[in-house]
C-alpha cells in the first residue's frame, strides 16, 4: 500500500516531536559534561569523562549493582518463571492469589518496604554480609510486578497446556517440560520482564540509600555532591550502557537456545 | 474381553462436577487395529483417550496395554504417541527437532546419527523431507500437523492417539490427510485410537467404529455394520440420515410405504413403530399417476437427493445415484416404494 503524502508528513511530525522530546536532555546532558570550567572559556572538554575510570567508589559501585542484577535475573530465570509456568499448568486455582502476591510490591511505598526490612538487612550484615548484593533480595521482590505481568501475558499469548501435555507423551517429565518447551517458547516475554527487572536493580536508589548501601546510583549522587559535571557524565553513560544492552541481547542467539537446558 | 485384545480399557468411568464424562465404558482393541470413537460433543470420547495417554486421571477402572496394567504410570513413561487438535509443534524447533525430541528422551538414548535416520525416515513417510529445517510458524496447519504425526510416531509408539487431529484444517486438507494416515497406520501396523466427531472422517478409515454417549459405548462395529444394522436408535440417528416414517410392526417386520420389510434386532417388537429408513434405501421412480411429489432436487454429483412429500402426507429424503434420477425435478410426479433392506424401528412418540 502506498503512503500519501499527507500521512507520511504526519508520521514523521510525529517521529520528529517524540525524539525532540527524548533526545533534548540527552543533549543537554553531553553538553553539560564537556562543557570547560569557567565561564570565559569556549571549546569542549572531556575530562569528566575521563575521570569516570579513575573513581575508584563508582566503579566497585558498578561492580556490586552488576552482580546484584544478575543474581535478580537467575532468581527471575529459576525460581520467578518456573513458578509462573507450574501455577498456570498445575494449580490454575492459584492463579488468581499468585498475581495479586505479586502485584503488592507495586502497592506499598519504597519506603514503607525500607522501613520494614530495615530490621531484616541489620541482622544481614551483622550475621552473613555486608555486601550490597544482598540488596538482591529485596529487589527480586520489588521487580515481581514487572517481570509477573510480561510472563503472564506471554504465557496468554501460547497453549501452554497442550505443549506441556505433548512433551509429556513424548516422555518428558516436568523440569524439562518447563526449561526446554515452555520456557524458550515464551522466550521473548522472559527477556522483556528480565530487562525491566535489571533496569529497575541498577536505577534503584531510595531503599539502597537509606539503608546505606553503595550502589551505582547511590555513588552518582555523591559523586554529584561534589563535582555536576562527572555525575552528569556518568548518568549519560550508564543509560548509553542499557540501551546498547537492550539493542544487543535479544539478537543475540537465535530461537532461544541460550534457554533449551539439554540435559541429554 | 477377547483374548486377542492389544488394549483394554475396563470400565472406565470419570466424572467433572457432576457431569459423568465417562460412565463405565469398556473398550478392546486389537493389534494394528484403527478403532475410531465417534460421539457428539461432551460423549466422553476425547476423556477417553486423555485417559488411555495418561493425561486423565480416572475415578474408576484399568487400562491394559499389550498385557501390562498401565493404569497409574504416568503419561511420560507409558510410550504412547498423540497428535492433539490444536497445534501442538514446539514452535523454538525445526520440524526435525521436533521430530527427534522423543527420541532424544528414550531410556536407552538413541545415538545422534541413527535418530537422525529416524527422523529423516519419518519426514519422508509424511511427505515433509524438503521442510526439515522449518520451523513450524513456516509451516501450514497441514503440514503442521503432519509434523505432528511423524513426532508422535518417531518413539514407536505401542498406541498411536490421535485428538480431533483434522478438525483444524479445512476440507480438502482434512480428506487427504485422513486417508494418509490411514496409508501410514496400515504401513507401520500401529495400534490407533482416533477420536472425532465427524462421522464420514469416522466410518472411512477405520477398521471398527464406536458411537458413544453419555459416557458410554452405545455400539461398535465396522463402519457398513454400524451403518446397515445399528443397534440403537441413537446410534441409527447419530450415524448419517434417516427418515422416520410410522407403520405397523408385527413378527419381525414393519408395513411402511406399502411395503412390508424386516426389522433389526433391538427394534419395538409389536404395536405402532417408527422405522429410521436410510434415504438410499428408497426407490424412486418417474410416474406420472404416482403416489407422491418431488418437492426439490439437490444435484451432489455422484448421487442426487430428493425431498418428497407423499400423498397422505409423509416427507421423506431419498438418496439415489444421478443417472436414476435423471429427468426426476421439482415437483415431478413420482412413486416411491421402499428396497428390501432391514430397517431399525424405535417406539412411536
Amino acid at each position: 500500500m502506498k503512503q500519501t503524502l499527507g500521512v507520511k508528513i504526519w508520521r514523521w511530525s510525529i517521529i520528529s516531536i517524540v525524539a525532540f522530546y527524548l533526545l533534548v536532555p540527552l543533549y543537554a546532558m553531553l553538553d553539560f559534561s564537556t562543557k570547560p570550567f569557567g565561564f570565559a572559556d569556549t571549546g569542549r572538554t572531556f575530562s569528566a569523562w575521563a575521570t569516570i575510570g579513575k573513581q575508584e567508589d563508582l566503579l566497585q559501585a558498578v561492580t556490586r549493582s552488576l552482580i546484584t542484577a544478575a543474581i535478580v535475573m537467575a532468581l527471575i530465570l529459576f525460581l520467578v518463571v518456573p513458578t509462573a509456568i507450574w501455577v498456570q499448568l498445575k494449580l490454575p486455582l492459584l492463579r488468581r492469589p499468585f498475581e495479586l502476591l505479586c502485584l503488592i510490591p507495586l502497592a506499598i511505598p519504597a519506603i514503607v518496604i525500607v522501613v520494614g526490612i530495615a530490621p531484616l538487612y541489620r541482622w544481614i550484615s551483622i550475621n552473613l554480609s555486608e555486601s550490597p548484593i544482598t540488596l538482591a533480595g529485596v529487589y527480586s521482590m520489588l521487580i515481581l510486578p514487572y517481570t509477573y505481568r510480561s510472563l503472564s501475558a506471554a504465557l496468554d499469548a501460547v497453549d501452554i497446556h497442550t505443549l506441556a501435555e505433548a512433551a509429556t507423551t513424548l516422555g518428558a517429565g516436568i523440569s524439562r517440560v518447563i526449561f526446554g518447551i515452555i520456557m524458550p517458547t515464551i522466550k521473548t516475554g522472559i527477556i522483556n520482564g528480565s530487562f525491566i527487572a535489571i533496569a529497575l536493580v541498577l536505577g534503584e536508589f531510595t531503599i539502597s540509600n537509606i539503608l546505606n548501601f553503595k550502589t551505582f546510583q547511590v555513588v552518582i549522587a555523591q559523586i554529584g555532591r561534589t563535582n555536576g559535571q562527572v555525575a552528569v557524565a556518568v548518568s549519560l553513560a550508564s543509560l548509553l550502557f542499557v540501551l546498547v544492552l537492550l539493542l544487543l541481547i535479544p539478537n543475540k542467539k537465535r530461537h532461544g537456545a541460550i534457554l533449551d537446558v539439554d540435559i541429554a | 474381553m477377547s483374548a486377542s485384545a492389544y488394549v483394554q480399557l475396563v470400565d472406565l468411568a470419570k466424572h467433572f462436577g457432576k457431569v459423568k464424562a465417562l460412565d463405565g465404558l469398556t473398550l478392546d482393541i486389537a493389534e494394528g487395529e484403527l478403532v475410531a470413537l465417534l460421539g457428539p460433543s461432551g460423549c466422553g470420547k476425547t476423556t477417553a483417550l486423555r485417559a488411555l495417554a495418561g493425561l486423565q486421571e480416572l475415578d474408576r477402572g484399568q487400562l491394559i496395554v499389550d498385557g501390562k496394567d498401565v493404569t497409574f504410570q504416568s503419561a511420560s513413561k507409558r510410550g504412547m504417541g498423540m497428535v492433539f487438535q490444536a497445534y501442538s509443534l514446539f514452535p523454538h524447533m525445526t520440524a526435525r527437532e521436533n521430530v527427534e525430541y522423543g527420541l532424544k528422551l528414550r531410556v536407552h538414548k538413541t545415538s545422534s546419527q541413527s535418530r537422525k535416520t529416524r527422523s529423516a525416515d519419518l519426514l519422508d513417510l509424511v511427505g515433509l523431507s524438503s521442510h526439515a529445517n522449518h520451523y513450524p510458524h513456516q509451516l501450514s496447519g497441514g503440514q503442521q500437523q503432519r509434523i505432528a504425526l511423524a513426532r508422535a510416531l518417531a518413539i514407536s509408539p505401542k498406541v498411536l492417539l490421535l485428538d480431533e487431529p483434522l478438525s483444524a484444517l479445512d476440507a480438502k486438507v482434512r480428506t487427504q490427510l485422513r486417508e494418509e494416515i490411514r496409508r501410514i497406520q496400515i504401513e507401520l501396523g500401529t495400534t490407533t485410537l482416533f477420536v472425532t466427531h465427524d462421522q464420514e472422517e469416522a466410518l472411512s478409515i477405520a477398521d471398527r467404529v464406536g458411537v458413544m454417549r453419555n459416557g458410554q459405548l452405545e455400539q461398535i462395529a465396522a463402519p457398513a455394520e454400524l451403518y446397515d444394522r445399528p443397534k440403537t436408535s441413537f446410534v441409527a440417528e447419530f450415524v448419517g440420515l434417516t427418515n422416520p416414517i410410522s407403520g405397523k410392526v408385527s413378527g419381525g417386520s414393519i408395513e411402511i410405504l406399502g411395503s412390508v420389510v424386516k426389522t433389526l434386532p433391538g427394534s419395538v417388537s409389536s404395536g405402532t413403530g417408527i422405522a429410521l429408513v436410510r434415504p438410499e434405501s428408497i426407490d424412486v421412480v418417474a410416474n406420472n399417476s404416482g403416489n407422491a411429489q418431488v418437492t426439490a432436487a439437490s444435484f451432489l454429483g455422484a448421487s442426487c437427493r430428493l425431498n418428497i412429500t407423499i400423498n397422505d402426507g409423509t416427507k421423506v429424503t431419498a438418496q439415489l445415484p444421478s443417472s436414476d434420477a435423471a429427468g426426476i425435478g421439482a415437483g415431478a410426479n413420482v412413486s416411491v416404494s421402499l428396497l428390501d433392506m432391514p430397517v431399525f424401528v424405535k417406539a412411536a412418540g
